[in-house]
């Protein structure tokens, strides 16, 4: 063979210098190893570093592995009280207090902390329901922002010296002095202030920063009675809200969803329901469930309730469009055609409005049937008239000393700024607020008090119906409850605990019975209050008062409390700030809602075409606004939500908060979460007016972030999903639904032989127990309590806002909220909420595709997951047709053993500081200790409350008996105040579940049954008293015509 | 089960008592002792002040005879004679009342005065003997034995290769270049092979074992004696770890039940306890750590309310995401406490008896019968529930229900 030389390119054939370098130097490039200086978490590691650091943790973990086992240390106790048994819970009645608000609770205590709260269900008003905020509210007690002692001009200081200045400085006062309050239901602490002041010049002055002072003055014009009455919506076949958000927020929401659910509550065989007529202009979480719902603009109310005034007396209807002209006429007609049996209420502050509405409410017969004067509702007892007068007087410097408890006016009150101006003018100041907010830092002396859950004390909610407050915890902090200062300050020698005790045992006559009060909570007494009549001399200057408001023209502005978050006052909650709102679905932010036509002519956003909708919802970017109000700026991002009248913008109080409210409340840039809305509020020179008109809003042409947890808003008519139909269809022909479900598994064998027929594999047997969940499309109002609830008992994390942003939220539980109609006719919206949980599929399609069986079947019928199996594939949560599985892509509650383990991820920017707030073991004292915390990189999702199952099983085996119904009840239906979730084992016939799915028969349906997934959660499909289905379920501006009706009788 | 030791010693007791008092005078000290244990020794000791102070001399204290007789029957109405003795003794032992024995008769309290006066302590003797009992470990000599046999097999191999050696050139085949044993690589190969099933053998056993501690029997605060306890006393084990039956800790008892008996039970005179390292324990020591804890100051019978909490060392600890009851087993199962925790009464040191690993439990419950009744279902009721599985039990298809049939090896009846 010839010598032959192969060469590949001209330098090898030449071989050039570069030739012979490059040939010793295997590598052309120096190898891709990255400095260290940027850190590890944002080196782009090459393959080889990727295999070095997997080496490397692999030998690291080794070796920290191998080391020896903890030594674990167990402290009994001392001397161990009595009846008392470490590892078994223990309840105690309290109450629920936040500024006026008062809601009989259980608190369910472990090992000496109180870890969740539930409804009492002796109370004949909440019967046992909840709000999202009661849920929460147990994870106050363990905020981190909490003060832990007094603090004097600043410094922290013990009681025993600020009691010596004071006293020194009470007697030198000069000026009146004031204790200025929320709304105090307590009767002892009312007498205690009493006390306090007769000793001295001054006055007691009950702020509410939601005030209902129109309604307290209407009813002292119209009843002779400065309160307000008890709604009975249970007895109301008609309803008329104009604005009022009773079911989220107005007055009394547990006791209102509770009465208002009974006309909801549908009969089959014998179908009827109450009617709701909703007149409002943004979309309210009530009006979202109203049957037919009327927009006009917020000036316009005082002439829609002037319209409907003079409807249901039967003379014409003017001064209104001719839109809401129709719905007044529909409800004025319903109204008298069910006289005594319809209710009329509204949210506006305007005393002339409820003087009209008081009136129409005479007229159909309201009084003594639908309003209840025997038992008023204490709770929101303010007068904005006596506020602005203190502030006037304060200013004035006539007020010596100010004694703040409950209530933060520099935040709440609509001119915060004008308070704090005047605070400085007063000598002597003192705060209780548990938190240095707003106002007490602003005050000389910050005295603490007290969560309720470590307090003694009551509450009288509803005139004549008490409930007991007693502390389920000692105190954590170095706090002293308001009446003990007050006690001490007025001279007496005994505590308020001891105040208490005496009280009572003397009302009650005897320490048994104020035992006993303690131990159920509540306390109901026929309080001997009759009606009261109806005195029409005010109704003729009012109507013409409020004929005389001009609409106006333009932009308006309604300011709104958030259902979850509500007026503030548990501002740095993390579990409420991560509720979604029940209609905008957005979390952690308030921002500016628009109507379609505001986003299209202002921000270029038509809703009507495809593309710019997908845009605007797909992008977590949402455009930044600058709302102009009475010269205020506010800058704030905006969300369109259909049904908001027209011209129409709305902002949620309740943010925007200072920095030592806590950690929640601060965004990662630093600034406060939100804008506080507060200072939009106006005072009309009588009561606070909740909407402005001249209003302008401009688009900055910048984006900000906000994390919605839902973006599409429509189901698009998948009626597989949500079923509902109109009342008077469902008349005609009760089978309409069930109809519509055999025509879908029509080809599967149908309905009766679905199960077997619909697959290849056998059933398998469910000896014994076998669970199952029943939900009410009829009776869910989105309110979020079940929710909350969920999160608390099953140890839920909280991710914070950019985590949602990239849809990591975790909740187990979620409502997804469904608009139908035309976008750009806001009366024409309808909202369907449906609870989504894991519907413990029997068919599974999560536990086929496991790789390492982490989740699979329970012979009890649920869908297991089992944690420290789970390797992280996220192939179930992938293969779940109804999207409920979450995976901690972070280690969320500080499962590891490595404290701030996630602090990096918090410096780098991809976490909020909130992660590790609820890291925080003070936080973590919440936990529920029968729950695992998960730890990073495994799947979760509802578990039907197993730890309650199991529990509820053990109750009866030790009691030797078989499982009755309330053994077990899941946290959200414990929590539903409208009892729309009924649970338990189906197996047995007699059990609720069962009879309510056999009685319900023909409305029961599962969500996207036809998969044959066999869920063992069904829906009710909700039956609506409207008209018709809008657009079949399509949010469209193109109408859409029903789809042809199902004939199931047909292919047979 | 009833253990009916403790009845049978309260019969045999008595037999004695009556035997003795057949007897008469001539076993007086034993009638003494047994009737000190039985009206005295819950406030007395013959040697030691208790509630009650010390009765050792107790009759050169008090000369007349009749006057102490008179003070055992009725002690309340010798305080009302005002008896100046019994007064200020009264006083001195702060006002607590002594029981009146108004059924003892004068022969009974001599029995009882002769048996005090002739009371020796008893000396705690080393009876027993500290033989300490060498385990045998045969590791070494096996592997020693296993080593020979490994030269053994090499040489052979060595031998058999040079004898293929031998005979390749005895045919004129061509040797290849001589190799070293530690060159050759199926040496090479046999080595890592080994080498890699050792390896990987005990890596996966220890992987497995992590975090396990069967065995484990860590020195805890107090030398406290399960075997004194629970073996030499049959103290049941609820009456201190009550929280079994109700929850799902057994719990350590708090220190107030310690001192429900500690208050009287002082010093220990039971056999000598060692320590694993053959050290003598001092039982009377160790119950004055429960006194310093409990801030219980035993001179004057007060407690100071100077008071710490002891620091044992948890012994059993499961894993965070297991769910564990105890009442679950012991008051609906009925399994002994020692099914799960070894022969606990023996234990002077508690260990570790059983892995508490995932197999274990799983195993048990696979075996274990649930208690269904027979055909008539007279089991516990809540199993009512189970029909099919009852009509099984009343057809004779099945004879018994075992834990895993219902459900009970699923993984959400303990991982939540």
């Amino acid at each position: 063979m010839a010598n032959k030389k192969y060469w590949q390119s001209f330098s090898e054939l030449n071989n050039s210098d570069v030739h012979k370098e490059l040939s010793e130097n295997e590598f052309p490039e120096s190898l891709p190893f990255e400095g260290t200086d940027k850190g590890l978490a944002n080196a782009p590691a090459s393959r080889r570093d990727f295999l070095k650091y997997l080496g490397f943790s692999t030998a690291a973990a080794m070796a920290a592995a191998s080391c020896e086992t903890p030594v674990r240390k167990a402290i009994p106790y001392v001397n161990k009280p009595e009846n008392l048994v470490p590892g078994v819970a223990d309840y105690y009645a309290t109450t629920y207090i936040s500024g006026g608000e008062a809601i009989p609770v259980i608190a369910k205590v472990r090992d000496g902390r109180p870890i969740k709260l539930e409804g009492n269900t002796l109370s004949s008003f909440t019967h046992g329901g909840t709000t999202a905020r009661v849920q929460a509210s147990v994870l106050d007690l363990y905020d981190t922002a909490r003060l832990r002692h007094a603090k004097a001009n600043g410094v922290a200081a013990d009681y025993e010296a600020i009691d010596k200045t004071l006293a020194e400085q009470f007697a030198a006062v000069s000026g009146e002095v004031v204790v200025l309050t929320s709304t105090i239901t307590s009767p002892t602490t009312k007498d205690i202030i009493k006390n306090f002041l007769a000793k001295r010049a001054g006055r007691h002055i009950q702020f509410d920063n939601v005030s209902h002072s129109g309604m307290i003055l209407a009813n002292e014009a119209t009843y002779g009675k400065k309160a307000i009455p008890s709604y009975k919506f249970e007895s109301a076949k008609v309803i008329v809200s104009f604005g009022a958000d009773f079911l989220g927020t107005w007055l009394n929401p547990v006791e209102f969803q509770h009465g208002y659910t009974a006309g909801k509550k549908l009969n089959q065989n014998n179908p009827t329901l109450n009617k709701h007529y909703q007149f409002e202009s943004i979309m309210t979480m009530t009006g979202a469930n109203a049957d037919a719902r009327y927009t006009h603009k917020p000036s316009e109310q005082a002439a829609v309730v002037n319209a409907l005034y003079s409807a249901v007396k039967g003379e014409s209807v003017t001064g209104v469009s001719d839109s809401v002209k129709e719905g007044v006429q529909k409800a004025a007609a319903e109204l008298n055609a069910n006289k005594g049996a319809g209710l009329v209420v509204a949210n506006s502050n305007d005393v002339n409005v409820q003087i009209v509405i008081n009136a129409i409410n005479e007229v159909i017969g309201a009084n003594g049937t639908t309003i209840n004067w025997a038992a008023p509702q204490l709770t929101h007892q303010g007068i904005d008239s006596e506020m602005a007068a203190l502030v006037a007087d304060m200013e004035a410097g006539k007020v010596g000393a100010l004694l703040i408890y409950g209530t933060n006016p520099v935040y709440e009150y609509f001119d915060g700024g004008r308070f704090a101006n005047a605070l400085s003018k007063v000598k002597l100041t003192i705060s209780f607020n548990d938190r240095e907010d707003e106002t007490s830092q602003l005050c000389k002396f910050i005295l603490p008090a007290p969560h309720f859950l470590e307090s003694w004390g009551d509450a009288e909610p509803k005139a004549g119906s008490y409930s007991m407050v007693q502390p389920t915890i000692n105190p954590l902090f170095k706090t002293r409850p308001f009446q003990d200062s007050l006690l001490i300050w007025t001279g007496a020698t005994e505590t308020y605990a001891d105040y208490i005790k005496t009280y009572w045992t003397a009302k009650l006559g005897g320490d048994s019975n104020y035992i006993q009060a303690l131990q159920d909570g509540i306390v109901e007494t026929n309080n001997n209050v009759t009606g009261a009549a109806f005195n029409g001399g005010a109704v003729a200057t009012a109507v013409a008062a409020n004929a005389a408001k001009k609409a106006a023209a333009g932009l308006e502005l309604v300011v709104y409390q958030k259902v979850g978050l509500g007026d503030g006052k548990n501002g740095n909650n993390p579990w409420l700030l991560e509720l979604p709102d029940p209609i905008t679905r957005a979390t952690w932010d308030n921002y500016i809602i628009v109507s379609p036509q505001v986003a299209k002519e202002t921000f270029k956003i038509d809703l009507t075409k495809v593309g710019q909708a997908n845009d605007y919802e797909i992008n977590v970017m949402k455009p930044l606004a600058k709302v102009t109000v009475n010269g205020k700026e506010v800058e704030l991002p905006i969300l369109i939500i259909p049904g908001t009248e027209a011209e129409t913008l709305a902002i949620a109080v309740g943010f925007g908060r200072a920095k030592e409210i806590g950690r929640a409340v601060i965004a990662q840039d630093g600034t406060p979460v939100g804008k506080n809305a507060y200072p939009l509020l106006s005072f009309n020179g009588n009561t606070v007016d909740w909407h402005t008109a001249n209003v302008s809003i401009e688009n900055t042409g910048k984006k900000f972030k906000v994390a919605q947890v839902q973006t599409h808003n429509s189901y698009e008519g998948r009626r597989e999903v949500i079923k509902e139909t109109t009342l008077k269809e469902f008349q005609a022909d009760n089978k309409v639904i069930y109809n519509e479900r055999e025509t879908e598994l029509h080809h599967f064998g149908g309905i009766e032989n679905f199960v077997e027929e619909g697959t290849l594999y056998p059933q398998l047997p469910k000896p014994g127990v076998k669970w199952g969940m029943s939900i009410d499309l009829n009776s869910c109002y989105g309110c979020g309590a079940c929710v909350v609830a969920c999160n608390a008992e099953n140890n839920v994390p909280v991710v914070g806002k950019q985590e949602v942003a990239r849809f990591h939220d975790m909740h187990w539980l979620r409502i997804d909220r469904y608009f139908s109609g035309n976008p750009e006719d806001p009366n024409s919206i309808q909202t369907v909420f449906q609870p989504m949980l894991c519907q413990h599929c029997d068919n599974a399609p999560c536990e086929n595709v496991c790789p390492v069986a982490a989740t699979n079947h329970s012979s009890e019928g649920l869908n297991q997951m089992t944690y420290n199996r789970c390797i992280g594939t996220r192939y179930c949560a992938n293969n779940c047709p109804y999207k409920v599985r979450r995976f901690n892509w972070a280690d969320y509650t500080g499962a590891d053993s490595f404290a701030n383990n996630q602090q990096p991820l918090v410096d780098e920017g991809s976490m909020d500081d909130v992660v590790l707030m609820m890291n925080d073991d003070l936080t973590r004292m919440v936990l529920n200790p029968d729950v695992t915390v998960r730890s990073r990189g495994v799947i979760e999702k509802c578990s039907f409350c197993v730890q309650r199952l199991q529990e509820g099983k053990l109750k009866a085996k030790k009691e030797n008996r078989p499982l009755a119904d309330g053994d077990v009840k899941t946290a959200c239906q414990q929590a539903c105040a409208a009892d729309a979730i009924v649970f338990g084992n189906a197996n047995n016939p007699e059990s609720e579940i069962s009879k309510v799915r056999a009685e319900n028969n023909l409305r029961v349906y599962h969500a996207l049954e036809m998969l044959h997934v066999l869920p063992n959660v069904n829906y009710l499909a909700k039956v609506r008293n409207s008209d018709d289905i809008s657009n079949s379920g399509v949010l469209s501006a193109e109408k859409h015509e029903p789809k042809t009706k199902p004939a199931a009788e047909a292919h047979h | 089960m009833i253990d009916l030791r403790p009845i049978a010693i309260r019969t045999l007791l008595s037999a004695l008592l009556v035997t003795v008092l057949a007897f008469g005078q001539s076993a007086q000290a034993q009638d003494g002792a047994a009737l000190f244990a039985d009206k005295c020794a819950t406030c007395h000791k013959p040697d030691k002040d208790l509630t009650g102070p010390a009765l050792k001399g107790v009759e050169d204290r008090v000369k007349d005879k009749e006057a102490l007789h008179a003070w055992i029957r009725n002690p309340q109405k010798v305080l009302a004679s005002g008896n100046k003795y019994f007064n200020d003794l009264y006083i001195k032992w702060n006002k607590v009342p002594m029981n009146a024995n108004p059924q003892l008769t004068d022969e009974e309290i001599d029995a009882i005065l002769a048996y005090v006066e002739a009371y020796q302590p008893k000396v705690a003797g080393n009876a027993g003997g500290n033989v300490v009992v060498e385990e045998k470990d045969n590791s070494i000599l096996y592997g020693i034995l296993t080593l020979i046999l490994a030269v053994v097999a090499l040489v052979m191999l060595q031998v058999n290769s040079n004898l293929k050696k031998l005979a390749d050139e005895k045919e004129g085949i061509p040797a290849g270049e001589p190799v070293p044993f530690y060159l050759n690589k199926t040496y090479i190969a046999l080595v890592v092979i080994i080498l890699f099933i050792i390896g990987g053998f005990n890596l996966t056993k220890g992987l497995i074992g992590l975090g396990r501690q069967q065995d484990y029997q860590p020195d805890q605060p107090i030398f406290y004696s399960h075997k004194v306890h629970a073996g030499v006393n049959q103290i049941n084990c609820l009456y201190c770890h009550g929280g079994a039956m109700e929850g799902k800790h057994a719990n350590i008892p708090s220190l107030n039940v310690c001192m429900n008996c500690h208050m009287t039970v002082n010093e220990y005179t039971g056999e000598t306890l060692y320590r694993e390292n053959g050290e003598e324990v001092d039982g009377t020591a160790e119950i004055q750590k429960i006194y310093a804890a409990v801030g219980y100051d035993p001179a004057s019978k007060q407690y100071t309310g100077d008071a710490k909490g002891i620091e044992w060392v948890k012994i059993h600890s499961l894993p965070d995401h297991v769910y564990f009851n105890h009442s679950q087993h012991v008051a609906v199962g009925g399994v002994q406490c020692q099914t799960c925790h070894g022969d606990i009464q023996n234990m002077d040191v508690v260990k570790q008896f059983s892995d508490l690993s995932m197999g274990w439990c799983v195993n048990c419950h696979r075996e274990t019968k649930v208690n269904f009744g027979g055909e008539n279902g007279e089991g516990n009721k809540f199993y009512s529930l189970y029909e099919k599985f009852h009509n099984e039990i009343k057809e004779g298809k099945r004879d018994s229900v075992t834990v895993a049939d219902i459900g009970g090896t699923e993984c959400q009846k303990c991982h939540y």
